[in-house]
């Protein structure tokens, strides 16, 4: 922090971060330097701007953000300092989700010990800067993930998502220049302002640049998350890391980032998990948490129960999302209790594709198809055996 | 403008529109829900997709939302591509899902948005099996019903209702497929302008309950263009009529005037039409007063003996009849007996008015100018109650702001939610100076509370702020001259400043401040405009016909020998105090009343004529911007009831007097109008006359589907009942004629092939939100005189508002409900009307030791009532109000000073 506010400019720091490549890790793994260098300038834009952070973390299966709230609330607050002080923000927000009451804690007695130190309030060490972190919980839906539903909520109106452009950066939270990044995200712009470009490209396996906290959750050995060099073989994170799977279980099925990826086969485990490779298999390296199915576990009762996730989760405002996800969920309910019909998976195919990209508001219904549309890919025959037997076999 | 290509077609777009528009302007069908042309797009629905092509040569392309895509010079969409339509038959089946297929008990059957989307996108079979979501209804209040199961949530009554109406209690609640829009407890909707929710829901959430009280469908309905008659607006409604009586109010599109939307009280006040009140019949008073029937014929020989010569004949107009009616009344007793019928206060107001419009060098602001004023004055008046529909355009301003800073950001202005969030922190340039809370307060940057004659010096002020060569106002604080400086400083900074004004208060001080505020403004590049409310429909009409007031007609009785008086719609009783209209009609032998509704006075009357309302013959009335606009007939009146000018002509004709003019219709009247009063010179082009014809046809009135005709009678007789001939009509009155492009004017309805709501409107206009094509209808009578030199009203400025130890100057309040007199007759308006108060500070209050629930004896020179208290800590020292208009309170000349006192227990209950 030091180190960019006494002698680098806010460009500096911008460039910095842009050349060590670091892409975001909430999901979409967007370029962090370009979303900050497309921020107007102070003189083209004169009065507030904010940056805010997003630690709603609810993604199914996803805990990596948690781990650094609670273990090192400090780290984040120094790399708020940094980001800010890269967008010339005097306030941040830490948009937080609203169960995570210890990370709540913690944030509230670092942000108070760091305002002690003088890192926080007028004239940060001696830069001129100044800045204030506030920490506002979530009152709790998935949708406050999405960044302009995110700020919507934060201006404390239904969340909602907005299209987009105007892109945040430019008419984001109360209409000012914005720039939303993940927890996990600005945890790593301390280390590169540290210890430099280099350092931090040489720290991933291929082309991207860094680490990535990888999760795995399911029937392994040793769930948890590890951060790992960014692009490590996904079998290595399930067998080295997890400890492979439980006695009596066989890893039939893996979503690689989160419930709104799409499923990997044990044919595919050696991909590396990087944005791109694990993109060329059709699904997403997403938060890289890894959920791992296996045969003993029904995919239908798995999809399932994401798409009922999803469904409850949908903010309601665009109809398709709205209303087609209810309905898939019904039709999985349905099919899984026994009384599903021979049409009901080309009605679930249809809306794979009608509830795709571009069709809904936002990337919620698309996320949500992820795991249905290849689970109708690779797990047909089982949707088609509760169909015609009429009960689940699982059950 | 820019080439953009549609299914292989060429069609120019403006760059301003997005794509849904410029595909609905360019003639095409494509479905949408949560669009709307006042209110922009959202992206909510996804029911207006199309297929995007990058190029000629991209033969994949990809689904966009018409509604929320640019249309920019090149673009290739396509509305057929079979993939766009599957999902948009998609969307529809979603919508489905939920919506319970009740259309043959819906009372949106017929006209129904959703029907006719559903429809147009083919969709037909349903496929979701299971069971629906269903919701609680509430109760809105006596104007809308509600039915959320048939909701699809497009969020287009919300988007109305809160962002664009600033109404607080109708909200959205609950998430994912569980939408509710609601209030969060049962209870009459708030906002003045909740019944626009029955036009902006697609489906049948929100329908009329007025409408449902006597159900017909839309096809079973005879409309007619019409102009509302509930305040100085003069909005533009579609009258329905069926089995005689009036079944609803829709608004009639105009551009210049209400575009989209109205108020609850020109919506739902049609019911006085309706109500008990009624006069149907003629009757005739004896010296004992009492009334009988009496025919036509009899009645007319009984007034021509009064017309003996041996007395004189006054005439007494009235501002919410038409002007037909008011110059055929003049052309019968002569210029010179003609009397304008309005109250001392309202003449004075009146008065000044037309001086600023006749010789003034400002333009009068239609509706569509207020909307995109870029800075707003109120001086005065609580245009949310006495013109409401201004007061929505007077919000919107805000918007109109918002939009313009959101360009910078190219943020086109069709992009609401961007719009919204981008200009969340900016407040208008909007100051209001009131001696009461208003409605728009919440807009406003500042408000100033102060007496009527400290507004008006307020207004001085702020005209020698930006012209010092005018007189100073003498005795200001420091802080009201600070007040002065900053609005007149941001006044300065715009370039379409709008003043409004009133007659509210009873204050032509204020009306001139308005006025000169306006013109001192009126240099360089900047246009102000002049926004200035009057009470009533025809209020100008009539004061451009004839000055003075009510106090004329008073004076000529007392000085002249057995008179005949002829009232004309007016119930003098509500024009000056009861003891100054009780001396009058002592004074006069004969009173000839005309009305439609009965009154005090028409009780009082030895001869009573039945006349025709606003929704039973032609007739024209002059808003408050100068603008003739022509209503025709949808009601053909029973028994005796006829034209208040025809029954004037029939007793020219019989007296012998006017006896020149050979009057048939309407058209003959505003002829004769036209070449007799040069102010009226072009009040013919308010509207196509009665000869007019398309192809040889009439416009018809009642639309193709009407299926009532042979069946409407069928339990008392097998015969079709013949089709009422309306001569001098431009409408056939029935199913037969011509219905297609029109001038907007004579458009009786909305209606187009596929489109059978009132969304067609946009069938019938060249541009979303613009005019209607051809013009919108009416005719400004009064444009500014070209000068370059500033031309200033005649005022002095009044002395301070001094309180008085004894005394309050009690000020009239206007509330939307109750204080018209017509629409309070309505039932579901009487509902809503207040009960009658007298409002005071809570320091005025501590004085008389009044506290809430106290009862205060309120004396007047002219009469004194017993009021019950209502604290208004806003009201200004020594000012106290009363409700206008609501009973027991009309009797009194407000403003006017009176004394207070807390009634004395035994007087205080009944």
């Amino acid at each position: 922090m030091r180190k960019s506010l006494s002698t680098m400019s806010p460009a500096d720091v911008i460039s910095v971060i842009t050349k060590s490549k670091l892409r975001g890790r909430g999901g979409a793994g967007f370029p962090t330097g370009v979303k900050w260098s497309v921020v107007p300038s102070k003189e083209t834009s004169p009065g507030p701007r904010y940056l805010v952070v997003n630690a709603d973390e609810m993604e199914p299966g996803t805990f990596k953000d948690r781990l650094l709230l609670e273990g090192d609330p400090h780290q984040l607050i120094e790399a708020i300092i940094i980001a800010a002080y890269a967008i010339q923000a005097n306030i941040a927000y830490i948009f937080l989700r609203g169960e995570y009451h210890l990370a709540a804690r913690y944030l509230q007695q670092a942000i108070g010990e760091a305002e002690a130190q003088g890192y926080l309030g007028r004239n940060i060490v001696h830069s001129e800067f100044d800045l204030s972190i506030h920490v506002h919980t979530s009152g709790g839906r998935y949708i406050c993930g999405e960044e302009t539903a995110l700020l919507t909520a934060l201006e404390g109106k239904r969340a909602i998502p907005r299209a987009k452009p105007p892109f945040p950066q430019i008419s984001g939270l109360l209409g000012r220049p914005t720039v939303v990044n993940n927890v996990e995200t600005l945890c790593n712009v301390p280390h590169i302002i540290n210890n430099g470009v280099d350092w931090f490209t040489k720290l991933g396996i291929g082309d991207d640049g860094g680490t990535k906290i990888y999760g795995a959750s399911g029937h392994v050995r040793r769930p948890g998350a590890w951060e790992l060099p960014l692009g490590t073989p996904l079998r290595e994170i399930i067998e080295i890391h997890a400890g492979g799977m439980r006695d009596g279980y066989e890893l039939r099925s893996v979503l690689p980032g989160g419930a709104s990826t799409s499923f990997l086969m044990p044919c595919d485990l050696d991909v590396a998990m990087n944005y791109a490779s694990v993109e060329k298999l059709g699904s997403r390296l997403g938060t890289g948490a890894v959920i791992i199915l296996d045969q003993k576990t029904c995919p239908v009762g798995m999809i399932h129960n994401l798409e009922h996730f999803f469904a409850q989760e949908s903010c309601g405002w665009c109809t398709p999302c709205r209303e087609g996800l209810p309905w898939v969920e019904r039709l999985l309910s349905a099919i899984e209790a026994g009384e599903g019909e021979t049409d009901d998976l080309m009605v679930l195919e249809q809306h794979v594709g009608l509830l795709g990209p571009g069709r809904t508001f936002c990337a919620h219904a698309p996320g949500a198809m992820a795991p249905l549309a290849s689970g109708l890919k690779y797990f047909r025959a089982d949707f088609e055996q509760h169909i015609h037997e009429k009960h689940c076999p699982w059950s | 403008m820019a080439i953009i290509h549609i299914d292989g077609n060429e069609f120019i777009a403006n760059t301003q529109h997005n794509l849904l528009q410029t595909c609905l302007e360019g003639g095409l069908d494509l479905p949408y829900f949560c669009w709307h042309p006042a209110l922009g797009s959202v992206g909510a629905c996804r029911q207006c997709a199309v297929k995007q092509f990058a190029n000629p040569d991209d033969k994949t392309g990809r689904i966009v939302m018409a509604c929320m895509t640019p249309a920019v010079e090149g673009t290739r969409i396509s509305i057929a591509d079979p993939e766009a339509r599957k999902f948009r038959a998609s969307v529809i089946e979603w919508m489905m899902t939920n919506h319970p297929h009740d259309c043959p008990v819906c009372e949106e059957g017929g006209e129904c948005h959703l029907q006719d989307m559903t429809v147009m996108t083919g969709h037909t079979y349903r496929r979701y099996r299971f069971t629906k979501r269903t919701h609680k209804n509430q109760y809105l209040g006596p104007f809308i019903r509600h039915e959320m199961n048939r909701c699809i949530a497009c969020y287009r009554c919300v988007r109305f209702y809160k962002d664009y109406a600033g109404g607080s209690d109708l909200n959205v609640q609950g998430a994912h497929n569980n939408i509710y829009f609601g209030r969060d407890e049962d209870g009459v909707l708030e906002n003045e302008f909740s019944g626009n929710l029955v036009e902006i829901c697609p489906t049948g959430v929100f329908t009329d309950k007025t409408l449902s009280s006597a159900y017909k469908r839309k096809w079973d309905l005879r409309s007619v263009p019409s102009v509302c008659v509930h305040c100085g607006v003069g909005c533009n409604t579609c009258v329905s009529e069926h089995g005689g009586q009036i079944r609803r109010i829709l608004n009639r599109f105009n551009g210049k005037v209400n575009g989209y939307f109205l108020c609850d009280r020109g919506r739902f006040g049609y019911e006085f039409a309706n109500a008990p009140h009624r006069l149907n019949a003629s009757a005739i008073r004896d010296s004992s007063m009492i009334a009988r029937p009496a025919e036509q014929a009899e009645i007319l020989e009984e007034i021509a003996k009064q017309f003996d010569g041996s007395g004189s004949v006054i005439g007494i107009g009235s501002p919410r009849a038409s002007l037909e009616a008011n110059f055929a009344l003049r052309a019968l007793v002569g210029a010179d007996s003609f009397y304008s019928g309005v109250s001392v206060q309202d003449a004075i107001c009146l008065e000044a008015i037309v001086n600023i419009l006749s010789s003034g060098t400002i333009k009068t602001a239609t509706l569509q100018d207020a909307e995109t004023a870029d800075a707003i004055l109120i001086l005065g008046e609580d245009v949310t109650n006495t013109a409401p529909r201004l007061a929505l355009a007077l919000r919107q301003t805000l918007h109109a702001r918002a939009t313009t800073s959101a360009a910078q950001l190219k943020i086109a202005p069709w992009q609401d939610t961007a719009i919204r969030s981008a200009a969340s922190n900016t407040r208008g340039t909007f100051f209001i100076a009131s001696p009461a809370a208003t409605h728009l307060d919440d807009v406003a940057a500042e408000v100033y509370r102060a007496a009527p004659d400290d507004i008006a010096r307020l207004g001085f002020a702020i005209c020698y702020q930006l012209d010092n060569s005018l007189p100073s106002v003498d005795g200001l604080s420091a802080d009201i001259q600070a007040i002065a400086a900053r609005i007149a400083r941001a006044l300065q900074t715009a370039k379409h400043p709008l003043i409004v004004a009133g007659c509210q208060l009873g204050s032509s001080p204020i009306l001139n401040a308005a006025a000169a505020v306006a013109q001192a403004l009126n240099h360089g590049d900047r246009t102000p405009n002049l926004m200035l409310a009057v009470p009533e429909c025809n209020s100008l009409g009539l004061a451009l016909m004839k000055d003075g007031s009510i106090e004329d007609a008073f004076a000529a009785a007392a000085n002249g020998a057995s008179t005949t008086v002829i009232v004309l719609e007016n119930d003098l009783y509500r024009r000056a105090p009861r003891q100054a209209v009780d001396i009058f009609f002592n004074n006069i032998t004969n009173l000839i009343a005309l009305d439609h509704v009965s009154t005090k006075t028409t009780s009082e009357a030895n001869f009573v004529l039945p006349c025709t309302n606003f929704s039973e013959c032609e007739g024209t009335l002059v808003n408050n911007e100068g603008r003739a606009q022509r209503s025709f007939q949808a009601v053909i009146p029973k028994d005796d009831v006829q034209p208040g000018w025809l029954w004037l002509h029939k007793i020219a004709k019989i007296t012998g007097r006017n006896a020149s003019a050979d009057w048939k219709f309407c058209d003959d009247v505003a002829r004769t109008i036209a070449a007799t009063l040069p102010i009226f010179a072009e009040i013919c082009k308010a509207a196509p006359s009665g000869d007019f014809r398309i192809a040889g046809s009439r416009i018809r009135s009642e639309p193709h589907r009407y299926s009532g005709r042979t069946a409407v009678d069928a339990a008392w007789t097998m015969h079709e009942p013949k089709a009422a001939v309306q001569n001098g009509s431009p409408f056939s009155g029935t199913m037969e004629g011509y219905y297609g492009q029109m001038p907007a004017a004579l458009i009786p309805f909305f209606w187009a092939p596929g489109w059978n709501s009132g969304q067609s409107l946009h069938k019938f206009q060249d541009e979303a939100s613009g005019s209607l094509r051809g013009g919108d209808s009416g005719i400004r009578l009064l444009e500014p005189c070209a000068s370059n030199t500033a031309k200033y009203p005649l005022y002095t400025i009044p002395a301070a508002f001094k309180r008085e130890d004894s005394r309050w100057l009690v000020i009239p309040s206007q509330h939307i409900f109750g204080s018209e007199e017509l629409s309070a007759l309505a039932p579901s308006i009487a509902e809503l009307c207040k009960l009658p108060y007298l409002s005071l500070n809570v320091e005025d209050a501590k004085i008389l030791g009044a506290q809430p629930g106290s009862t205060l004896k309120v004396t007047f020179d002219s009469g004194q009532a017993l009021l019950p208290i209502l604290l208004a800590p806003e009201l200004p020292s020594g000012v106290a109000a009363i409700g206008a208009g609501l009973p027991g309170t009309v009797e009194f000349s407000l403003p006017g000073w009176a004394t207070i006192l807390r009634a004395a227990t035994e007087e205080a209950t009944p």
